[in-house]
């Protein structure tokens, strides 16, 4: 298995590796999106509060989701890319800042919209919402630190260390946002965001939430490989491959 | 080891009070600030006593961060940083005492400046010493999480706009329990564990911090 990462770790053999799994991953992300969406907007009953408005949440929860697990992964590959400086690492750490940044805001936007209808207003101090606008900034942090240095490789050390400090930061953050609110303010009665909801909602929330994690995947993969492309391009399997095809 | 640790702090003391003119700004700036609320809000006293404990540490987030810049720039261009990196003793055991240092002149002179601002936003007087124990233990941690900062955009030109995005997000654990420790004791109420906090957040970098600033500056380095 060891053998397996280190050679996964050669940008050759990653871009072989990664290339055959493209397809499927774009193959099951289009069908369990296909099918999430019609199952959730169509199939999944009226939520008896909320009406129709409910519905974005086969959007908004797993984007939310996806915004957590990105910076994990991101900050699993900063660890990789300081301890074995590896050069894929390096580049999944900064896709995976852009990836997730977008993630972050997806969920933020679709929250805003929900709560619209749902609270009245587009934006409340609440625990969550704050420490996932935090998180945006923590996010947008990553990405400004590696865009300013010039040099891929430093800027993807640094983007690393502030990844490895920015996780041990969100739970605190989060925990302190959310004591914060509990001092400061009377308990709103809100909607919870999520209700112990009934089967017939919760199995398209779950395909969804598949759905949007092989999604990243297959992103992630794309990208890291044309990045592989650009940074490698002086070398002969690259220059090999581009006269092939 | 110990002995290096204090060498570097008395030198980077001794530096500091050559250049005395320098050592006002942070406090002026505080000062400033501060008084920019009142004006932009409200004078009604009041209103701004239970603003004060937000705009007290809004205001010392700010001038930690102008002041961190300081920390390493000069050291860093001149290459007295890599010395330190080349010297028998451990790099982060000399980044730390560098760090302790810079403390000593920007964060403990708040000690003096941020009580006074305080009586001018009304803060009551039962509030001040709950105020002073989130100072003592409240602005090392920013110090110590700002020079993380600092060590990652040491090699750029113009990080300066790029440490605020960097570090602010960081400090809102600090800002939530250092103010609310102040609201609650002007509300009246129990304040043990907002400072309990904040002394785990404390412990909490002067544990990881070093590593991370050492880290970084050896990759602004590069």
């Amino acid at each position: 298995m060891w053998s397996f990462f280190h050679k996964l770790s050669s940008p050759k053999y990653y871009y072989e590796w990664s290339g055959k799994w493209i397809p499927w991953l774009g193959g099951i992300t289009i069908l369990l999106t296909a099918l999430g969406v019609y199952w959730g907007l169509v199939i999944a009953p009226t939520d008896y509060q909320q009406g129709e408005s409910y519905r974005i949440i086969f959007i908004h929860v797993p984007a939310a989701w996806m915004s957590m697990f990105i910076y994990m992964v991101m900050a699993v590959a900063g660890f990789i890319a300081l301890v074995w400086k590896t050069k894929i690492s390096e580049i999944v750490v900064s896709e995976c800042a852009v990836i997730g940044a977008v993630f972050t805001a997806l969920a933020l936007i679709t929250g805003m919209l929900w709560g619209k209808p749902t609270w009245g207003t587009y934006w409340q101090w609440d625990a969550r919402l704050t420490s996932e606008l935090i998180l945006l900034f923590l996010y947008l942090g990553v990405i400004s630190i590696h865009s300013a240095i010039e040099d891929p490789r430093i800027a993807a050390r640094a983007a690393s260390v502030l990844a490895i400090v920015g996780i041990i930061n969100i739970p605190i953050i989060h925990y302190s946002v959310t004591w914060w609110n509990s001092l400061h303010q009377p308990n709103m009665e809100l909607v919870s965001e999520s209700p112990s909801m009934h089967p017939s909602m919760l199995i398209p929330l779950l395909i969804m939430a598949i759905a949007f994690k092989v999604y990243f995947g297959w992103l992630l993969f794309i990208r890291v490989r044309n990045e592989i492309i650009s940074r490698e391009r002086s070398t002969n399997w690259v220059k090999k491959l581009i006269l092939a095809s | 080891m110990f002995k290096a640790l204090l060498t570097i702090i008395q030198r980077d003391l001794l530096v500091a009070f050559r250049r005395r003119a320098e050592l006002m700004n942070p406090i002026l700036f505080y000062a400033i600030v501060v008084t920019l609320f009142p004006l932009g809000v409200s004078p009604d006293k009041n209103f701004l006593s239970q603003l004060a404990p937000g705009v007290v540490w809004v205001a010392a987030l700010l001038a930690a961060l102008i002041s961190m810049e300081s920390i390493f720039r000069q050291d860093f261009d001149d290459g007295s940083i890599e010395q330190l990196y080349l010297s028998q003793h451990p790099p982060m055991v000399l980044i730390f005492g560098k760090v302790v240092a810079h403390w000593l002149i920007t964060g403990l002179p708040m000690l003096i400046v941020i009580p006074v601002m305080a009586l001018l936003l009304f803060i009551p007087n039962q509030a001040i010493p709950t105020l002073f124990i989130t100072i003592l233990l409240g602005t090392p941690i920013l110090s110590l999480i700002g020079a993380i900062g600092v060590a990652l955009t040491a090699g750029l030109r113009g990080g300066g706009v790029l440490l605020w995005l960097l570090v602010l997000p960081l400090y809102i654990p600090v800002l939530i329990f250092a103010s609310g420790a102040v609201s609650a004791s002007i509300d009246g109420l129990a304040t043990s564990g907002h400072l309990a906090m904040l002394g785990v957040g404390l412990i909490l970098a002067l544990i990881l911090a070093p590593l991370a600033i050492s880290a970084s500056l050896k990759i602004s380095m590069s």
